[in-house]
């Protein structure tokens, strides 16, 4: 069992690190966020489940913190991206449709 | 064994992190900035939980909670600031 | 009323996760924390007013969370492979979907499984509409777009939330 929880750890540590690479590799904000957010909470998740795993007795904290974090990395990236398209931060030249600036009404909600 | 395999997650997770540092330091724009110390922190809170492990003080796992209370509210205060909504 | 009582039992929860045990010293001073913060706080708050206290919801909550938990797996082996691939495979955009929920809270919550689902952001929520930026396009379609996107995690929120 203790095993079992040291491997999916390992595999949470694995996680991350794709995070942190996809977040030099990504050509613009909004892709990095994409890579970031899902990568780094399954990440943090798996690791901290492993830890569950290899020490039950910590159960209650490691599920709050689990719990946490699930619930707060979704809310932080949007709010992100928010911000990233109100201050007018490009797209990537690869972007193929932007049905946002075409009503664009939110913008102008914003600059009053 | 265990031990062993926590400290190379541990070793991994930091690697992890200096390549976010990385972006911190070369990031195009205030936003990637902001999303590398978000990662950064994310990170952070997996790997205090495993030291806290490895050096067995269930009292590290508060450190973490506290943190990413801490960062969160920070992410989010930055993101109003920027959209001048503050 | 049962703002405040659902309040409570989260707070509970959350003071007995923290403390690990479940003796009456410690149960105690959590459950009155817990009832005056409550009380505090969730006065004119309405944000669980939708929330249905039946088994059926309760059942579909876990569901829920089963379906989002496979979702959260499958979306992170795409980023996986999308990120280690040497071409960097991506087609992005951001589309429009629309929802037909009706509560704050049942929005909410599908604007957050958007962000953790397989190459979904949600970048703006006004109204019914949101604007999803997509890592990987394959319709601009409003209709089309929205089957993708949001039609399997509307039909248990419609249940929950009503």
């Amino acid at each position: 069992m203790e095993l079992v929880g040291a491997i999916f750890t390992l595999i949470g540590a694995l996680v991350l690190l794709v995070a942190s690479i996809g977040l030099i590799r990504m050509p613009d904000v909004y892709n990095r966020l994409q890579v970031g957010t899902k990568a780094s909470t399954l990440g943090t998740i798996f690791s901290l489940f492993g830890l569950v795993l290899v020490n039950p007795g910590w159960a209650g904290k490691l599920i709050l913190l689990i719990f946490f974090v699930m619930m707060t990395n979704p809310v932080s990236s949007h709010v992100l991206a928010r911000a990233a398209y109100f201050i007018k931060i490009p797209l990537t030249r690869r972007t193929v449709v932007d049905k946002l600036k075409v009503s664009d009404s939110a913008l102008k909600v914003k600059a009053d | 064994m265990v031990n062993t395999i926590l400290t190379i997650a541990l070793a991994i997770i930091i690697l992890s992190i200096a390549i976010t540092i990385f972006r911190f330091v070369i990031g195009w724009t205030t936003i990637d900035r902001v999303i590398a110390f978000d990662i950064m922190t994310i990170s952070s809170i997996a790997m205090i939980g495993i030291i806290a492990y490895l050096s067995n003080r269930i009292i590290y796992l508060d450190i973490a909670l506290v943190y990413g209370l801490l960062s969160f509210l920070a992410v989010i205060i930055i993101a109003k600031y920027l959209e001048k909504s503050l | 009323m049962k703002n405040i009582f659902i309040t409570f039992l989260i707070l509970m929860v959350v003071w007995i996760l923290l403390n690990n045990s479940v003796q009456i010293n410690i149960l105690i001073p959590g459950l009155i924390t817990a009832f005056i913060v409550s009380l505090l706080v969730c006065r004119q708050c309405e944000i669980f007013t939708d929330y249905k206290l039946t088994p059926k919801a309760f059942a579909y909550t876990i569901i829920f969370l089963f379906v989002f938990f496979i979702e959260l797996i499958k979306s992170n082996l795409d980023v996986i492979k999308r990120v280690l691939s040497p071409s960097l495979p991506i087609n992005p955009g951001i589309v429009e979907v629309k929802t037909t929920l009706k509560s704050k809270f049942a929005r909410m919550m599908l604007a957050n499984t958007i962000t953790l689902t397989p190459g979904t952001l949600t970048v703006e929520v006004k109204d019914e509409s949101f604007f999803i930026h997509w890592i990987d396009v394959q319709t601009d379609d409003i209709e089309k777009a929205g089957n993708e996107i949001v039609k399997k995690f509307e039909k248990y929120l419609e249940v929950i939330y009503g």
